[in-house]
C-alpha cells in the first residue's frame, strides 16, 4: 500500500431551497476517511446518506446549496474549479451507483464506456486502453473479457452490470471509492461477491472507500468504522466492533436490534417506533428524541452536538450512558 | 423423436414491414431522382405543338399538358428537384437543431427559458406563413427557399432535443458520467445523443415528406422552384386551369407527392421500429 490520500469532511451541509422553504438534507458533517479504510455510512432511507455522497464531489444541481469543507489532497473539492474538479472525479475519486441497470448507459457499449473514462483521465493510446479494459475486466472477475466488452449493458446480468460499472469506476486507479448502495439491488449471494470484490480491490489498490448502505449486515462484513446517520446529521461514529458491541445512541441501539440475527436464540425482533421526520418539520431538540424512550425534557430543549467519548468514538446523546448501560431495554 | 417448431420461430424477419416496403420506395425514387434520363422518354421541356393536352397514350403514359411536354418525364425529371428539396430543406435544421436543443436541455435554466420564448413566438405563426413570408422577403426561389424553412424549422428539432435531454440528463448514466468527470460536452454529444437519437430521426424522416409538400405549396405558389424547371408543385400549378379537361396534368404529379411522402413516413416508422427493438 503506498501513501494514500485522506479525506477530510468538516461541516459539510446541504441544503434545498423548496417552495415550502429550505430543506436541510445534509447538515453540519464532518468525517474522514483513511487511505487503505473502509467507512461505513448508514441510515434509513433519507437520513442524507446519498446526499453526502454526492455533495462530497459536488454532484449536488440547484436549487441544492452545498457548504463546508471537503479537503483532498490539499485542495478543498468544494471550492475547485469545475476544470480541475473533473480531473478529480473519475480520477482520484470514483463512485459506483445503486442501479446497475440504470448507471450505464445502454446504447453504448460497456467497452467503449471504460474507454471513455481512460479518454478523460489518462494518456493512453487506442491499443493501451482496450488492453487496459480487458485488464480491469479481468480484475473485476467477468470471464471472457476480449468478448464480453463487445456487449451492450443489457446483455449482462445485474450482478455483472455491477462489475461492469466497478470496472469503469476503477479505470483510471482512483484512490477513493464512493460507493451509493452497491448491492442493495442485487441478491443475496452476489451482494456477498460484490462486496468481497470491493474488499479485495481496496487491499489490491490501497484505496479509501466510503459505503453507503442501510444494510448492517453489510456494515459489519466489510467496514471497518461506521458512521450512523439520522435526519442529515451523523449520531453516532466509531468502529465496527465498538458499535456494534456497546452503541451509546438511542438510535443506533435500535437499528441494531430491528435485525433479525440468524443463529442464535429466538429473540423478538425490535422496529424503531414511528416513522423519521421530514426535514422541513424537525422537531425541536434532539431530531429522534419523539422515537426515543430515553428522551427527557432536556433532549427536547436543544439539539446534542457530537461528543467524543473516546478515540475514534463520538455520539451525539445526552443520554450515551444511560443508552450504554440499559442493554436489554427497547429502544 | 422430431419436435415440430411452430411456424413463427423458422422465419424471423430481420426488418420490420415499414422499412422494407418505405425503403424499397424511397430507393426506387432516389434512382429516379439521380438518374432521371435514363427512365424517362422525353426531355422535361421538350415541346410538341402536334399533341397538345393529349390524354395518357401508348405513346405519353400520363398525357401531355398545354405545351405538349410528356407529363411523365416531367413528373420523372421532377424526382431531382422534390428529392433535393426533402434532404437540402431538412438536412440542416436537423443537425443544427437537434446539437443546439441538447445543449440548451442539458445547460437548463436561463437559456432553456429564452429558447422557450422563441419557441412560443415561432409556433404562435403557422409555418407555411411564416415561410412564405421569408421567401416573399428574399426573393422566390429554391436556394431562398431553403434558408427559409431553415431559419424557422430548426427550432422544432431543437424543440424535441431539448425535451429528450431533460429526461435523459436526470438518468443514473448521465449522473455516472458527471461523477467520472467527464465534460458536459463529452456527456451530451457522446453519452446522450445516442439515447435521444432516435425520435429525432423519425421526425426528420416525417419533415422530409413535409419538406416535399412545402415545396410543391411554394411552387405552386410561384415562390419555390421556377418554372419551366419540372417540379411537382409547379406542374399542379401549371395545371389548375384545365383542372376539368385535362385531369391527368395535375393528378400525376399529385400522386408522386402522395408516394414520396408516404415512403418516408413508411421508412421513418421502420427506422424507429428498428432501433427501439436494439435496445
Amino acid at each position: 500500500m503506498t501513501g494514500g490520500l485522506s479525506l477530510e469532511v468538516t461541516n459539510l451541509s446541504t441544503t434545498f431551497e423548496t417552495p415550502l422553504g429550505a430543506v436541510t438534507a445534509v447538515d453540519g458533517v464532518s468525517f474522514d476517511v483513511r487511505p487503505g479504510e473502509v467507512l461505513g455510512l448508514v441510515g434509513e432511507s433519507g437520513s442524507g446518506k446519498s446526499v453526502t455522497l454526492r455533495s462530497l464531489i459536488g454532484l449536488i444541481h440547484p436549487p441544492g446549496k452545498v457548504s463546508g469543507r471537503v479537503i483532498w489532497n490539499g485542495q478543498d473539492l468544494l471550492s475547485l474549479p469545475s476544470g480541475r474538479l473533473a480531473r478529480v472525479r473519475g480520477g482520484e475519486i470514483a463512485m459506483i451507483f445503486q442501479e446497475p441497470m440504470t448507471a450505464l448507459n445502454p446504447v453504448l457499449t460497456v467497452g467503449l464506456q471504460i474507454e471513455e473514462n481512460l479518454r478523460a483521465h489518462t494518456a493512453l493510446d487506442r491499443g493501451q486502453r482496450r488492453a487496459r479494459a480487458v485488464e480491469l475486466f479481468d480484475l473485476v472477475g467477468i470471464p471472457d473479457a476480449k468478448r464480453r466488452l463487445e456487449n451492450y449493458p443489457h446483455q449482462f446480468s445485474g450482478g455483472m452490470r455491477q462489475r461492469v460499472m466497478i470496472a469503469i469506476a476503477l479505470a483510471s486507479n482512483p484512490r477513493l471509492l464512493l460507493a451509493d448502495e452497491p448491492t442493495t439491488a442485487l441478491d443475496v449471494t452476489i451482494q456477498d461477491q460484490i462486496l468481497k470484490l470491493i474488499l479485495s480491490l481496496r487491499d489490491e489498490l490501497g484505496m479509501g472507500v466510503v459505503l453507503v448502505t442501510h444494510d448492517l449486515g453489510v456494515v459489519a462484513a466489510t467496514c471497518d468504522r461506521v458512521a450512523v446517520m439520522y435526519a442529515g446529521r451523523i449520531v453516532e461514529t466509531g468502529t465496527v466492533v465498538d458499535i456494534f458491541d456497546g452503541p451509546r445512541h438511542a438510535y443506533t441501539r435500535g437499528l441494531l436490534s430491528s435485525v433479525p440475527r440468524g443463529g442464535a436464540e429466538r429473540a423478538p425482533l425490535l422496529a424503531i417506533e414511528g416513522t423519521p421526520p421530514a426535514l422541513s418539520a424537525l422537531p425541536p431538540g434532539c431530531a429522534f428524541g419523539p422515537r426515543c424512550s430515553f428522551a427527557t425534557d432536556a433532549c427536547r430543549d436543544a439539539r446534542p452536538g457530537l461528543l467524543t467519548i473516546a478515540p475514534d468514538r463520538q455520539v451525539a446523546c445526552l443520554h450515551h450512558d444511560a443508552v450504554a448501560a440499559n442493554r436489554g431495554q427497547v429502544a | 423423436m422430431t419436435i415440430a417448431l411452430p411456424a413463427r420461430s423458422r422465419r424471423r424477419r430481420r426488418f420490420p414491414l415499414p422499412l422494407v416496403v418505405g425503403g424499397g420506395m424511397l430507393a426506387a425514387q432516389l434512382l429516379l431522382a439521380l438518374f432521371p434520363s435514363a427512365f424517362a422518354p422525353y426531355a422535361p421541356d421538350s415541346f410538341d405543338y402536334n399533341a397538345l393536352m393529349q390524354p395518357p397514350s401508348a405513346a405519353h403514359l400520363f398525357g401531355t399538358d398545354n405545351f405538349g411536354r410528356d407529363v411523365l418525364s416531367r413528373v420523372i425529371h421532377a424526382y431531382s428537384v422534390d428529392m433535393q428539396i426533402a434532404v437540402f430543406a431538412t438536412v440542416l435544421p436537423f443537425f443544427f437543431g437537434t446539437s443546439v436543443g441538447a445543449v440548451i436541455g442539458y445547460a437548463g435554466g436561463m437559456a432553456e427559458t429564452i429558447f422557450g420564448r422563441l419557441v412560443d413566438a415561432i409556433i404562435t405563426f403557422p409555418f407555411l406563413v411564416l415561410v412564405i413570408a421569408i421567401v416573399a422577403v428574399l426573393g422566390p426561389g429554391l436556394i431562398n427557399m431553403y434558408i427559409a424553412v431553415g431559419v424557422v424549422d430548426w427550432v422544432f428539432y431543437a424543440r424535441l432535443a431539448v425535451a429528450e435531454v431533460k429526461v435523459q440528463k436526470r438518468l443514473d448514466y448521465a449522473e455516472a458520467g458527471r461523477a467520472m468527470g467527464y465534460s458536459p460536452a463529452r456527456i451530451v454529444f457522446r453519452h446522450l445523443m445516442p439515447n435521444i437519437i432516435t425520435p429525432l430521426i423519425v421526425y426528420w424522416m416525417t419533415d422530409m415528406a413535409l419538406a416535399i409538400l412545402l415545396g410543391s405549396s411554394l411552387g405552386y405558389l410561384g415562390l419555390g422552384a421556377q418554372p419551366p424547371i419540372a417540379e411537382w408543385g409547379v406542374q399542379i400549378a401549371d395545371a389548375k386551369n384545365f383542372m376539368a379537361t385535362a385531369w391527368w396534368m395535375s393528378v400525376f404529379p399529385g400522386i408522386a407527392i402522395v408516394l414520396a411522402g408516404l415512403s418516408f413516413s413508411l421508412t421513418g416508422d421502420g427506422v424507429a421500429e428498428t432501433m427501439r427493438t436494439r435496445r
